[in-house]
């Protein structure tokens, strides 16, 4: 069963990586607040009993589009065909990788650097575009602390996402007189799939609806960079200064 | 990894998993006994096994009827993401617990009664059919009617006979978020009881007891009512109230912070406050709810140890003795309950689920040497009176008293056993209690 959508809506969100909790609970949030959603995901048909939910529950209209980070290709189609040019986009594209395995597999090292630099980076490239000639529009890329200095137990995701920390700086940077805002989200710790089973310290980890809440919070306020949750700013602060004859010898 | 139920206490390791299909589920069950977890709001140990599942990532609503207010949902969704998507629609759940931090998969287990028990019946009343997961991983829809031996065992059944998927339940209409709410003050228990069974009529009763008071006063009460409010009762009020801030405990708080006198001191206060409300106000359906929601994590007050809810249910032939019996006991160890909360319970409920006519008392102490003492003492005097004990509550509970308490249990456990579920579900609950 649907329900017809009764509210105007207040603008549309497009949520990429849409089976990611993170986006799953950003969907929600920009739901409750009135947005249309567009969902974007590969197998998008997973992604129904979502569709549902978030129409019966907010009344708002919800599409589902296929969507691969990796087939850059195709970007720049899939912007073209969008039904409607979002106002809010957000990257939640990602992957963890296996750091041990793919030090080895170095064609699975790419793999993950692709998903979380190459694939993000073009997606917002061509919409970086299309709402530059718009002349508005947000672009949120959910990046990582993991980005801020490479360690030994995750250098290849973090790697790729100090890249796309880099990509979202330029960006925001170039789109600064155009109207259009880039936030980066970096995230510490989140309780997702992506970490499920890790034993993670509570007062470091956020919740998905915590880095909705922060997510639809920098946008309203239009920051440019959050971290999630702040305190990770500081702890990133300390372990970018940590001269590097010692970083290299530390276990962290 | 460390886990708990609300009261913090016992700890137990467990390998908790976090499946989001049905696959995930089935990959559980083939690596051995485990007990599903919806948000962790038993006080005790119902929700942690050596293998936990957490249901809360199945969250989602799956269908709803406007004609009828029947909702279907994933058995993780929270009860306040209900209320948060489907009050602004003109309904309200049929049944509430004291906090709507709960999932609706463990207000099933539990078979959950709100403060319109006595009128409605709990749970299972709402409930038209639920999906359960059994112990080879067959997915088994079930109702009052078909199916009705795993459905009366699985309701109240805290996890035993498989895993709740999804349900379909009956939500309430209402034309507002509020509640008209009336407050007496009784001058004891006697007066206490005797009001809330005067108030059958009333949708939701309940009372809150200062257990500190002694003598003549003992028992003495602040006796609420509610009802849900019509459109036409509001006044300048929006049919929606706003929603409020929220405040946490950030930090553990010593154990010393919550000792006799600041109990005493909480419950002075919050009689003289219930004094000054006595008569009718409209009151926000979060406020009247979920008054302790407010205050996110206050289990934290309670410090690290912990502590344990004391709740039985008394049968009306003994309810009066027995309340009273459990009231000097309590007020005899000289240790006040920060709250204590006195509801009149309906009708019988199924399988091994809690509700039975009567009166049910629940208390909260921290944790303590001398509150275990007091539970024995609690526990016997709860035997003596033909009561018995609330499995969503307990932490501490032997196999031999629950037994004595509640002649359901063996045949429960006995049925467990022979149909091989016992070898599938299980937690450090059923383990101590033999179930
Ligand atoms: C402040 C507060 C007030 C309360 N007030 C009341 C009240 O007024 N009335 C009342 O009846 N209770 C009350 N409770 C108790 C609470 O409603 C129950 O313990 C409820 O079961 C908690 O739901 P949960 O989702 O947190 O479940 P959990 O605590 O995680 O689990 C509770 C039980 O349900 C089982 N379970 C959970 N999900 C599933 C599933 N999907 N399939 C199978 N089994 C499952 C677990 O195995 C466990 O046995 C209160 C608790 C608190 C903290
Ligand atoms: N969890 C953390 O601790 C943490 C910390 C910092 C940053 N982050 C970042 O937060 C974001 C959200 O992650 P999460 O924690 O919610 O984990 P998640 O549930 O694993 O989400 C990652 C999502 O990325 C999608 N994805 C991967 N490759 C893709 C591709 N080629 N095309 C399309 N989609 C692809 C996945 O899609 P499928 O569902 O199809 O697999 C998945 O839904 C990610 O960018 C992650 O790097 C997470």
């Amino acid at each position: 069963m649907t329900t017809q959508p009764t509210v105007t809506p207040k603008g549309t969100v497009l949520l990429l990586g849409a089976r990611s909790d993170v986006a799953r609970a950003t969907a929600r949030r920009y739901a409750a607040a009135g947005y249309a959603i567009q969902l974007a995901a590969r197998d998008p048909e997973r992604l129904a009993a979502e569709k549902t939910d978030l129409e019966l529950r907010y009344r708002v209209a919800v599409t589902l589009l296929p969507f691969d980070a990796l087939d850059v290709a195709g970007h720049g189609a899939f912007v073209a065909a969008l039904p409607v040019l979002p106002d809010v986009v957000v990257c939640a594209v990602g992957l963890l990788g296996k750091q041990a395995e793919d030090e080895q597999d170095i064609a699975a090292a790419i793999t993950v650097m692709r998903s979380n630099f190459e694939g993000p980076a073009s997606i917002l490239g061509h919409l970086a575009n299309a709402f530059a000639a718009r002349r508005s529009g947000t672009l949120i890329g959910i990046s990582s602390v993991a980005g801020d200095r490479g360690r030994a137990t995750n250098y290849i995701y973090g790697s790729a996402k100090a890249g796309f920390t880099a990509y979202l700086s330029g960006l925001r940077n170039r789109m600064a007189g155009m109207g259009v805002h880039v936030i980066t989200v970096s995230p510490g710790f989140i309780a997702t799939r992506m970490t499920a089973g890790m034993d993670l310290p509570a007062k470091l980890t956020a919740t998905p609806e915590e880095v909705a809440e922060a997510i639809f919070a920098a946008q309203e306020k239009r920051r440019n960079v959050i971290y999630v949750r702040p305190i990770w700013w500081l702890v990133m602060l300390i372990i970018r200064n940590i001269p590097e004859p010692v970083f290299k010898r530390l276990k962290i | 990894m460390k886990l708990s139920g609300w009261g913090r206490t016992p700890v137990h390791d467990t390998r908790l998993v976090q499946p989001d299909d049905e696959a995930g589920l089935r990959a559980a069950l083939a690596d051995g006994p485990l007990i599903a977890r919806g948000n962790g709001r038993a006080y005790g140990d119902s929700a942690v096994g050596r293998q936990t599942v957490d249901m809360r990532r199945f969250d989602r609503v799956l269908a709803f009827d406007p004609a009828t207010g029947q909702l279907v949902a994933e058995a993780g969704i929270l009860l306040g993401d209900i209320i948060a998507a489907f009050l602004p629609q003109g309904w309200f759940p049929a049944v509430t617990p004291g906090t709507k931090f709960v999932t609706l998969g463990g207000m099933i287990a539990a078979d959950v009664h709100g403060k319109n028990h006595h009128r409605d019946g709990g749970m299972r009343a709402t409930i038209d059919w639920i999906d359960v997961m059994d112990g080879a991983g067959q997915v088994q829809r079930c109702t009052p009617a078909d199916n009705h031996d795993l459905f009366d065992r699985t309701v109240g059944g805290m996890g035993l006979t498989g895993i709740i998927l999804r349900a379909a339940i009956r939500l309430r209409a209402v034309e507002t978020g509020w509640i008209r709410q009336t407050t007496t003050p009784a001058a004891n228990l006697a007066a206490a009881m005797d009001l809330l069974d005067a108030e059958t009529s009333a949708t939701y009763s309940v009372a809150w007891i200062d257990c500190l008071a002694t003598g003549d006063a003992m028992g003495r009460s602040l006796v609420m009512t509610g009802e849900h409010a019509q459109r036409d009762e509001l006044g300048r009020h929006p049919p929606l109230p706003r929603a409020k801030g929220k405040k946490s405990v950030p930090v553990d708080l010593p154990g010393v912070a919550l000792n006799r006198y600041s109990v005493r001191a909480f419950n002075a206060l919050y009689w003289q406050a219930g004094l000054r409300k006595q008569g009718t106000q409209l009151v926000d359906w979060d406020s009247y709810f979920y008054p302790l929601d407010a205050i996110l994590g206050w289990n934290r007050i309670y410090g690290r140890k912990g502590f344990l809810q004391f709740q039985c249910v008394l049968p009306d032939a003994t309810a009066r003795a027995g309340m009273t019996a459990l009231l000097q006991a309590i007020s005899a160890s000289g240790q006040g309950s920060f709250l204590a909360v006195l509801k009149r319970l309906g009708a019988e409920g199924t399988g091994v689920s809690f509700p039975q006519p009567g009166h049910t008392l629940a208390l909260d102490f921290p944790a303590t040497a001398r509150a275990q003492a007091l539970f024995d003492r609690l526990e016997a005097i709860t035997l003596d009176h033909g009561g018995r004990f609330y499995l969503a509550k307990d932490a501490r509970l032997s196999a031999r008293i629950l037994r004595a308490a509640d002649p359901r249990m063996e045949p429960f456990a006995a049925q467990r056993r022979a149909g091989g579920e016992a070898g599938h579900f299980a937690s450090m609950q059923s383990d101590r209690l033999q179930l």
